[in-house]
């Protein structure tokens, strides 16, 4: 079986120009959302309280509100979680209230309203613990960023490492503003997966640049344009069979995960369409842009060693 | 070309043996088994466990073994409802010096055991029960101890009859003595220098002011912290034993911070009541000298403070601290044996036994107070004693630090280090005071900051639903992956199952927590792991496309692809890194996982499907078509 039989190089670059456009304006897109709607943070990074409560039956919800009003919480947030009988509430964080006790409160006046209730799972997270999540998410990201330009730069050349890295917070921004428009929480799981995602987009420039090092090796005669075309045509089958397949475990996650995952695993599929798309359509036409030539990449060990080959 | 030598198929082949046996353990599942172990005071020895094992024979109870390790004994039951059973009984007959807890415990076989192989170690997102942090309030520790340094200046100062003014501690931390003039500030201080050498002195230059500031020296703040932070942590381990959980891990997070994972425990308002008794003991002096009625009325003696009883009578106290409740090592109730009337017992250190001799003996017929300060939320309320509501019509909380009276006996002779309190009413009220002066030898404050429980129901949901999903993935990918490429598809596909297999060998070895994060990261490596096998296949197809004989084709895909798959294990092996890093909890096992299965994909992914692909094709002399799916077409380019 073969799906890509793809028998001419495909003009990759001669649309580098649209791709850009089309890339720029979803950036644009994702940032202006992040800005006019912002993250809908969970409680990991804002603080505050997280019940999950299991009903025998289906849940009441305006009933479960008015039982927390009664209480003084108003602006809570009362649905329901995967199923009918299961309810998430979440409470806001008070200031100078770092007391865990709430959930027992509310708890026993839940369970007056209906004896069947039960907690699956509660989660309290204190002000200064959840600025200290945020700083250390960002903290993160920066690590990562450096750290795989001064790899890319190390094994390639510093246009691709920069390249790389434009084209991945363009995917990481993208990711973020799909949760910013549609206000899916963003939890500390989703940003692990961001950040994993982050590693694993990587790999897709780094097949597309290790064929382009080749090809400068090998075809002596092609611009630089045709040299880009010929090493993403030729790597395109494997990077939507891997994708693919990633996508299929990821979609397993998605669908039979259950509601800690689906978020995390939603944030994944982003980043994996993303990723294919800007790995070589985005990354690529920066890498022509910043004005990679033979020269670059001559002195590099690995090419003089595979030439001694047969 | 495409033959390995006999060593590294040997390698391979023991790498997964290996491997199997090592994940073979989570196989098993689990036993239901009561667990014993010692407190504070007691071993766990087979004397205990032959009582135990009596008792149950005793009750006609069958058990399927009973074993004895370094820390605690361990039987083991058919089922949870003779465990139950089991546990009270044995708690009955064991007492309140051990800890008789339920727990499950890996079904693991014999052999297996003595290999040390066991069953990964589940997260409590997966097995349910509490995790909490805590915070030890360390500005509350280091005020306490300026406020005892500026006691200690004071008698120093007296003692070596130095004139001095003042001795003030101000809010904002560190304390200044005031002098009559140069020569006294400079014996003063030579003594200072001498007796507290903790402190680091400075003279205060100021016209017409003999002074010197000190301040605590950086090495003794964090010797203090670091003390206070034992304390509790000590505290904190006595009091989880009260809970009876078979594994509790409290740890230290950073300076000031402590992790308490309670696995299994349901009863998650009891853990955090007992938890969350937040409290410190100091113990004073009652002042008798000045009149009550005087400092009700608002004239407060100079060195003295108003406090309230337990029953809200009031009480003045001299503002001195004498010892505070982490000298006292042991209170237990108890009664008089001529009278037989309630008592408790104290047991103080020998730092608190040296104070306690003094004072006492100088103060036999005065009246000596145990406070009990504890921090609580409540709501704030408003002079009519009406909750204070903010702009959206919630009641207000604030955190109050709740400063009462437990006891005020009078001394009745010298003491030391073991002395009793009498004439208390009860058993009961002799139980609570007990537990409160043992439960009060905390240190300093403690609050919790961050919260999570996890019903046991719902861990075992996240334990299929992970399963589920990690096994679905990898059918579908392997059904995929045998179409597409065939035979080759196959080999990767075996690849992929030893690395799944190599990746849970290690996390049951290094006994890393799996949480759910880290099962979406084992999904998640199955995933990106098949990435190595499509680029080599995809090498291999298009050099046999270029012409290349199957042989030349299989050993260039292979050498090719490998710089590549490097490359992008790296990158992806930094991101990996940065969320070990800087994750806590559940991410922090994801990133585990995902590092692991880098390393095992890198193996798996070229080792073990290469030496598959040498073992099957390797020395085919004439291979003239290999099943990699189909390549009959060309490129231009």
């Amino acid at each position: 079986m073969e799906f890509f039989k793809i028998k001419k190089d495909i003009p990759f670059m001669r649309h580098a120009l649209a791709f850009n456009v089309i890339s720029g304006v979803t950036f644009l897109l994702a940032v202006f959302f992040l800005i006019t709607k912002g993250l809908n943070f969970g409680v990991d990074f804002t603080g505050g309280t997280i019940m999950e409560v299991n009903y025998r039956q289906a849940a009441d919800v305006p009933q479960i509100r008015d039982s927390l009003a009664k209480l003084g919480y108003r602006d809570v947030a009362v649905q329901n979680f995967g199923t009918a009988s299961d309810v998430l509430i979440r409470l806001p964080l008070r200031k100078e209230t770092s007391s865990a006790k709430l959930s027992e409160t509310v708890m026993e006046s839940l369970r007056q309203a209906d004896p069947s209730v039960q907690l699956r799972r509660t989660e309290f997270v204190g002000p200064q613990v959840g600025r200290e999540l945020v700083e250390n998410g960002a903290l993160a990201l920066l690590f990562v960023s450096i750290g795989i330009v001064l790899y890319l730069w190390f094994r390639f050349e510093w246009k691709f490492g920069v390249a790389t890295i434009i084209a991945n917070l363009h995917d990481v921004v993208i990711i973020l503003g799909f949760f910013a428009f549609f206000q899916w929480e963003f939890s500390l799981t989703v940003l692990a997966a961001v950040l994993a995602i982050f590693g694993y987009s990587v790999n897709e420039s780094v097949v597309v640049f290790d064929r382009v090092r080749e090809n400068f090796r090998k075809l002596r005669k092609h611009t630089v344009p045709q040299i880009i075309d010929n090493a993403i045509t030729r790597t395109i089958s494997r990077t939507i069979i891997t994708h693919g397949s990633t996508q299929m475990a990821v979609l397993a996650m998605l669908f039979l995960g259950g509601e800690t995952l689906h978020y995390f695993a939603l944030a994944l599929t982003i980043g994996i369409m993303f990723g294919i798309y800007s790995s070589a359509l985005v990354a690529s036409p920066i890498v022509m842009w910043l004005g990679v030539s033979r020269e670059d990449l001559m002195p590099a060990k690995k090419d003089t060693l595979e030439d001694g080959r047969p | 070309m495409n033959r390995y030598p006999l060593w590294k198929y040997l390698l391979i082949l023991a790498a997964v043996v290996v491997g199997i046996v090592y994940a073979l353990p989570n196989l098993f599942g689990e036993y239901p088994a009561v667990q014993i172990s010692a407190t504070r005071t007691t071993k766990v020895d087979q004397g205990v466990l032959t009582l135990a094992e009596n008792r149950l024979k005793q009750a006609n109870i069958s058990y399927v073994s009973a074993v004895l390790d370094d820390k605690s004994a361990r039987i083991r039951f058919a089922d949870t409802e003779t465990q139950i059973r089991a546990r009270d009984l044995v708690q009955t007959a064991l007492g309140d010096q051990y800890v008789v807890a339920l727990n499950l415990l890996p079904a693991t076989p014999g052999w297996l055991d003595a290999l040390r192989a066991k069953p990964m170690y589940l997260g409590l997102d997966l097995r349910g029960g509490v995790h909490f942090l805590m915070q030890v309030d360390m500005a509350a520790v280091l005020k306490k101890a300026e406020e005892s340094y500026v006691d200690d200046m004071r008698r120093d100062l007296r003692e070596k009859k130095v004139q001095y003014l003042t001795v003030t501690r101000f809010e904002r931390g560190g304390i200044e003595i005031r002098f009559r003039d140069a020569g006294e500030r400079d014996k003063g201080r030579d003594i200072l220098r001498k007796e507290l050498p903790d402190l680091e002195l400075v003279d205060v230059e100021r016209s017409g002011d003999f002074a010197i500031s000190a301040k605590m020296k950086q090495s003794a703040v964090f010797e203090k912290s670091r003390l206070a932070l034992e304390q509790n942590m000590n505290s904190l381990r006595n009091r989880v034993n009260e809970l009876g959980v078979a594994e509790p891990i409290i740890q230290q997070q950073g300076q000031d911070r402590i992790v308490v994972q309670l696995p299994g425990v349901q009863d998650t308002a009891k853990a955090k009541e007992i938890l969350g008794r937040t409290a410190t003991l100091e113990i004073m002096m009652v002042d008798e000298e000045h009149d009550l009625g005087g400092a009700l009325a608002g004239q407060v003696p100079a060195g003295s403070k108003l406090y309230k009883m337990r029953d809200g009578r009031p009480i003045l106290l001299k503002n001195r601290l004498i010892y505070s409740g982490d000298n006292i090592v042991d209170a237990a109730p108890g009664f008089e044996s001529q009278t037989g009337s309630a008592i408790v017992s104290i047991t103080l250190d020998a730092r608190g036994a040296a104070i306690n001799q003094r004072v006492t003996g100088e103060n036999v017929g005065k009246r000596m107070a145990v406070v009990y300060i504890e921090i609580k939320s409540e709501p704030k309320l408003d002079e009519q004693g009406r909750p204070v509501l903010d702009a959206n019509g919630r009641a207000m909380r604030v955190s109050k630090r709740v400063e009462e009276v437990i006891t005020a006996p009078v001394i009745r002779s010298q003491l030391g280090k073991r002395f009793q309190i009498e004439g208390l009413d009860s058993v009961q009220e002799a139980n609570e005071l007990s537990l409160l002066l043992r439960a009060g030898a905390f240190a300093a404050p403690v609050e919790i900051i961050e919260e999570r429980t996890v019903g046991p129901s719902l861990g075992a949901d996240n334990i299929a639903k992970g399963f589920h999903s990690t096994w679905v993935g990898f059918t579908a990918i392997a059904v995929f992956m045998s179409i597409y490429y065939a035979i080759f598809g196959l080999i990767s596909v075996v690849a992929l199952a030893v690395n799944v297999m190599l990746l849970i060998a290690l996390l049951s070895l290094l006994q890393a927590t799996l949480t759910l994060p880290g099962m979406a990261g084992i999904a998640l490596t199955v995933g990106m792991a098949i990435d190595a096998n499509v680029l080599i296949n995809e090498r291999i197809r298009e050099e046999l496309r270029n012409g290349n004989t199957p042989q030349a084709s299989i050993y260039s895909g292979y050498e090719r692809a490998f710089g590549t798959i490097l490359d992008s294990n790296v990158t992806n092996l930094i991101a990996g890194l940065a969320l070990f890093m800087f994750g806590t909890g559940p991410i922090k096992g994801f990133a585990v996982v995902l590092c692991l299965g880098i390393l095992t994909s890198m193996f798996s992914a070229v080792m073990v499907s290469r030496s598959m692909v040498n073992l099957i094709y390797g020395s085919r002399r004439k291979l003239e078509k290999i099943p990699i799916g189909n390549t009959a077409w060309k490129e231009t380019s």
